[in-house]
């Protein structure tokens, strides 16, 4: 069977994971077909190029699925290596954009997802938790302009479609972002000067709405 | 005596610093190893220093600056030691590798441990994971005599660690690896062939011990 040539992306319109990868994409200035996906009804499509987790995103290219999205954003950064660089050259800054990828995946979704699922004594420890794990970030960002330092990377895509979701966790859990990581609200602000951003990013209050549903149909898991 | 370049905390049981033992070795890297008694709960203050976020073995300590994370670890020595390189060339088998050895780290470890921490039901619940797990691993195997194709590689370095760990799991979960997953056997043997993997790898039968140890400090034996 011929494969299907360019790049094709399945994906979700609110995953900050499947964003990484538009983001990504944007920023090396290539082509493909965006395919979205019913998440509570998946299709042939997406099971087959996914056969171990069966979730988005998954990039095609010519036909051959890559899955995770940060290893969809390597192999993107490896195959068009001319352009927009996301990881740097030097082997100890890749590690420490690799280290902190990996702990934004490990803490980040799954704490803000407790921050709208739970209420009371769990919901605060949740709010505690949240507002910890971005203080460690913006530590790490220090008074960089981006995690990648003068230029945009893979730690700053790694992390900024998160900060779509600020609005509904603020709202749910009663807390300000600003207050309580301002240096991490200004970084937000100066990506989404970036049109790679601004045009992948979700509007916080579609985000806001999305929470709800989710909230209605309370342990569904995305 | 020359200063070793390199300095691994570690703990002799952990296949997570054992995958970085491995990688030194495979490069040709002098380095040292600090034993840390990560399960009783004394940390080193080094421990604590070079890895304030997740206070765990293994770290690379390279000059002095840490690396953390033993995927994150395998990269950086593959990125600072190019020869021989543990990633394939393209891109899209780097891409595969990675996918893997990502899918080892949600899965393998996790399994083996339901089986082990647990008794009964729960075990056999590990069981029938385990086998899972080992079958997808078996089906990226292939025909090849490595994870990495024709040569031992980043892939092979994750898993083979793991599986000084099957033994244990044999026995308590009263399976054998090599009825249920031959292929994979053959590939285990293989490995051990290797040098760096004979000189890393504890006997199987001392994890044993040290999970038999485990169980009974909480009551399982």
């Amino acid at each position: 069977m011929a494969r299907e040539k360019g790049v094709v992306l399945l994906d979700f319109w609110v995953s900050p994971f499947g964003q990484r990868v538009r983001i990504a994409l944007a920023e090396k200035g290539v082509d493909y077909e965006y395919k979205e996906q019913d998440l509570f009804n998946k299709s042939e499509h997406l099971l087959k190029s996914n056969p171990v987790y069966k979730k988005i995103p998954v990039l095609l290219h010519d036909g051959k699925p890559i899955c995770e999205s940060l290893i969809i954003v390597q192999y993107i950064d490896e195959v068009w290596s001319d352009k927009a660089p996301l990881l740097p050259d030097e082997p100890l800054a890749r590690a420490n954009a690799r280290f902190w990828a990996d702990f934004i995946d490990k803490k980040v979704y799954e704490c803000g997802t407790r921050l709208w699922k739970l209420k009371g004594e769990e919901q605060e420890a949740a709010k505690k938790e949240f507002v910890e794990i971005f203080k460690l970030l913006q530590g790490e960002l220090g008074d960089r302009k981006f995690f990648g330092g003068e230029t945009f990377g893979f730690l700053d895509l790694a992390l900024v479609p998160f900060v779509a979701w600020f609005y509904a966790y603020e709202t749910f859990a009663k807390f300000s972002m600003d207050e309580e990581c301002p240096k991490i609200v200004a970084w937000a602000k100066r990506c989404m000067e970036r049109e790679s951003v601004s045009k992948t990013l979700s509007d916080p209050n579609k985000v806001y709405e999305f929470v709800l549903f989710l909230k209605e149909k309370f342990g569904v898991e995305y | 005596m020359a200063k070793s370049e390199a300095l691994v905390l570690d703990f002799w049981a952990s296949p997570f610093a054992m995958r970085v033992k491995i990688a030194l070795e495979e490069k040709g890297v002098e380095y040292e190893t600090r034993h840390e008694d990560d399960l009783l709960g004394n940390k080193s203050e080094l421990l604590l220093k070079s890895n304030p976020i997740h206070n765990k073995v293994p770290v690379l300590l390279h000059g002095d600056k840490p690396v953390c994370e033993s995927l994150v670890i395998l990269s950086y020595i593959d990125d600072e030691w190019p020869q021989p390189p543990f990633l394939p060339s393209s891109p899209y088998d780097r891409s595969v590798a990675r996918f893997w050895a990502d899918y080892v780290d949600k899965k393998l470890f996790e399994a083996g441990g339901e089986i082990w921490r647990a008794q009964g039901e729960a075990t056999e619940a590990g069981k029938k994971e385990l086998f899972e797990v080992l079958k997808n691993l078996e089906g990226t195997l292939g025909e090849n005599d490595y994870f990495g194709g024709e040569t031992f590689g980043f892939l092979d370095i994750v898993i083979i660690p793991l599986t000084s760990w099957f033994y244990a799991y044999e026995c308590l979960g009263g399976f054998k690896i090599e009825e249920e997953f031959p292929k994979l056997s053959t590939w285990i043997k293989r490995c051990l062939q290797r040098q760096s993997v004979a000189k890393v790898l504890p006997e199987p039968v001392k994890l044993l011990e040290f999970v038999r140890m485990i169980r009974k400090m909480h009551g399982l034996e």
